[in-house]
């Protein structure tokens, strides 16, 4: 007997790349909704107050910024309220910083169902963010309020919004499936995350307005995918003076496209031993 | 049956590597163990060029070798063999879950697989829930789920509970829903491992009684157990692996025979009769031993708390006359800690009329052990205790598996052996060592 692929819907095979990896990618777009609900459901059943810590952690991180940065340090604010700059750059911050956590996280998280039942495993480290998203929505009602307080009225710019929050989700999955698939293969990658996230958060324009950088480490500078991302929130919901340096918004852009094509590249090319090494 | 061909494997094999590292730490990789040894690798290659793996042994090991299979369409297959034989493997590749090493396989429609029940479930969920979140694990859409779900429900008894988080469930009822999920799946091929190793006999039934049913609308299955009856009754052709290849492969009852009495399996009934480790005369001697649950029902996984039940049946030679034999079984772990000896006299039984052949059963009640393999010897030997007939050394054995009626907690062994729920009470609070009261004067 020999075996004609043709006569088989399915031919597994050592090394074999997957002609159909995208079609099933998206046939289980279910297990993506389900992953992702279960993963919300869990995380507000087992809190006292609930929704409640999606407010928070971002407007207490907001104050300890505004009075560090704004107070102490007296870095310029280019004409807005100092909580209102801080909260603009946390906002995106927090929906990456969270996403990566959770995706870089999640097959571990998750080891027994990789290692009991074939899907498509990029769904787990994609779902994860969905937590990530929902945090970042009822925050996002916080900066709502603020707005209203300090009465700033946001313009046409807003409508760019959902594009800037993609490009938040892509900047988030690209290092969050490298991670995630490192971290089947070494466990002290875990450490690396919160390392990461922390150190990230002052290398990134949180605290301060990108235009306090010098102008000699600019472009530099926005080799930080997050840099081009803040500054295009700031310019989104804020308007000028805000604005977008673009030089450095194309170095941040190349970084995000540069790392979320190595990442899916990485994680498809280990993908096929994660149940074994898991 | 058709003649389709729906699974063709041919040569297939999966090789994994175990590293023994020096000094073991961790089961893991850890970035940093992988660096130092590829510096260490790169000084060692540098200075002693010809041995390069020094530091790290790897040991290459063949879980699956050579297996050639083809599987037509509507067969029902089962697959036996010992423990670590490669049925896992060979299911895990057949479902994707890993790739082979050299090799390849064909298949034609839709396989589900159902290796372990519950895979997926959230103890924070409520079973309604969960009916869903495991209904889209295993691949089903959401329609196909609302469609089945009054059924899974029923199938399932659990009715009452369908809002109730699983953590509160007992462990039967849990099984339950898990099965009953896994069960309305409608795939080409369904592919089982062990799903039935656990749970009371009437669910064990139940489930055997819903597989034939699957069978019988002509789907493919594959069927992994240590339950020989159930791969008898179910199966209409077998393979048996051995060390990672296929060594005997033909009709389910045929090759199971075969496989029983090699005396190499890890079923419930082992045939004694050329049984390898013994001692004795022979005069007397064990022909058959069954571990057997309450009700009577072959099989060697237990829950913690359950009756387990030895049944054995011995012979005498020609020219053996004694009237009076005495019977011992010795339970040890499986790290070799002999744990006890049941002689027949301290339960008061006595074999005072033996006449050629005897059939016993011994029921061990209330079996509260840490999850392990346990072994059994059976011991024949004179009324005196100074012949030994036949001495059948670690012959049986059976799992306590954790989970069950009296504990869901995980029981490593290294924390324990004997699951004991002494009786705890809280003393009013001014009570004083019992020693204090020798101390007092005694008042007259």
């Amino acid at each position: 007997m020999k075996l004609e692929s043709s006569e088989f819907d399915l031919v597994i095979e050592a090394g074999r790349t997957e002609r159909h990896y995208w079609m099933d990618l998206w046939r289980y777009r279910e297990l993506f909704y389900f992953l992702a609900w279960r993963d919300i459901l869990v995380r507000y059943k087992q809190t006292v107050i609930g929704i409640a810590w999606a407010l928070i952690r971002p407007v207490l991180a907001m104050l300890v910024l505004t009075v560090v940065f704004g107070k102490l340090a007296r870095l310029p604010s280019g004409d807005f309220p100092y909580p209102i700059l801080v909260f603009c750059g946390l906002l995106p911050w927090q929906f990456f910083s969270s996403s990566l956590s959770e995706s870089s996280n999640s097959l571990i998280a998750n080891s027994n169902l990789i290692s009991k039942v074939y899907f498509p495993r990029l769904v787990v480290p994609a779902s994860a963010v969905i937590t990530s998203l929902v945090d970042f929505l009822i925050a996002s009602g916080f900066l709502a309020v603020l707005m209203m307080w300090y009465q700033l009225v946001p313009d046409w710019r807003t409508v760019t919004l959902p594009l800037f929050i993609t490009i938040t989700f892509v900047a988030a999955i690209g290092p969050g499936m490298w991670l995630a698939a490192l971290n089947v293969k070494y466990r002290d990658f875990r450490y690396v995350v919160p390392f990461l996230v922390q150190f990230g958060l002052y290398f990134s324009p949180v605290g301060f307005s990108s235009s306090v950088v010098p102008d000699s480490w600019r472009l530099i500078y926005y080799l930080n995918p997050m840099a081009g991302v803040i500054d295009g929130f700031r310019w989104a919901i804020l308007g000028p003076p805000a604005a977008i340096f673009l030089p450095g918004f194309c170095i941040s852009m190349v970084m995000i496209v540069l790392l979320a094509v190595t990442g899916v590249w990485y994680f498809r090319s280990t993908e096929r031993a994660f149940a074994d090494v898991i | 049956m058709s003649t389709e061909v729906v699974i063709l494997a041919e040569n297939l094999g999966k090789r994994y590597f175990l590293t023994h590292r020096r000094g073991g730490r961790s089961q893991y990789t850890a970035l940093r163990d992988v660096i130092a040894d590829g510096v260490r690798n790169f000084f060692s290659a540098w200075l002693f060029s010809k041995d390069r793996s020094r530091w790290t042994d790897k040991e290459e090991f063949w879980a699956l070798r050579e297996v050639f299979l083809e599987v037509k369409k509507g067969e029902v297959i089962g697959i036996i063999g010992r423990n670590g034989a490669g049925k896992s493997t060979l299911l895990k590749i057949l479902s994707r879950i890993t790739e082979p090493t050299t090799g390849c396989v064909g298949l034609k429609g839709r396989v589900a697989s159902l290796l372990e029940v519950g895979t997926g479930f959230h103890p924070e969920l409520t079973g309604r829930e969960n009916i869903f979140l495991n209904g889209a694990i295993l691949g089903m859409t959401q329609a196909e789920i609302r469609k089945k779900f009054d059924e899974i429900v029923a199938f399932a008894e659990i009715e009452k509970f369908l809002d109730t988080p699983v953590k509160h469930y007992s462990s039967g009822m849990y099984m339950r829903l898990a099965f009953a999920v896994a069960a309305h799946l409608e795939p080409e091929i369904l592919v089982i491992d062990e799903v039935l190793a656990v749970g009371d006999a009437a669910f064990q039934k139940k489930c055997l009684g819903k597989m034939g049913d699957v069978a019988k609308e002509g789907r493919t299955v594959l069927f992994v157990s240590h339950n020989m009856a159930a791969v008898t009754q179910l199966c209409r052709n077998a393979i048996h692996l051995q060390n990672g290849r296929v060594v005997d492969s033909g009709p389910a009852a045929n090759v199971v025979n075969r496989y029983l009495a090699s005396g190499q399996s890890d079923a419930a009934t082992v045939d004694l009769r050329d049984f390898p480790t013994r001692t004795g005369s022979g005069t007397v001697r064990f022909e058959w031993g069954e571990m057997r649950g309450s009700e009577g029902e072959a099989r060697r996984d237990f829950s913690i708390g359950e009756d387990v039940i030895v049944a054995f049946r011995f012979q005498a030679g020609a020219g053996f006359h004694e009237r009076q034999v005495r019977l011992a079984i010795q339970l040890r772990t499986s790290d070799g800690i002999s744990l006890c000896n049941m002689a027949d006299m301290d339960s008061d039984f006595a074999i005072k009329d033996f006449c050629g052949a005897e059939t016993i059963s011994v029921r061990l009640p209330d079996v509260r052990l840490y999850p392990d393999t346990y072994y059994l010897s059976l011991w024949v030997g004179s009324i005196t205790n100074i012949d030994v007939y036949d001495w059948v050394r670690d012959c049986l054995s059976f799992e306590i598996v954790g989970g069950g009626q009296l504990t869901t907690r995980t029981l490593p062994r290294s924390a324990g052996l004997l699951f004991w729920t002494p009786t705890w009470t809280r003393l009013p609070a001014a009570s004083s060592p019992s020693t204090a009261r020798s101390f007092q004067v005694p008042t007259l």
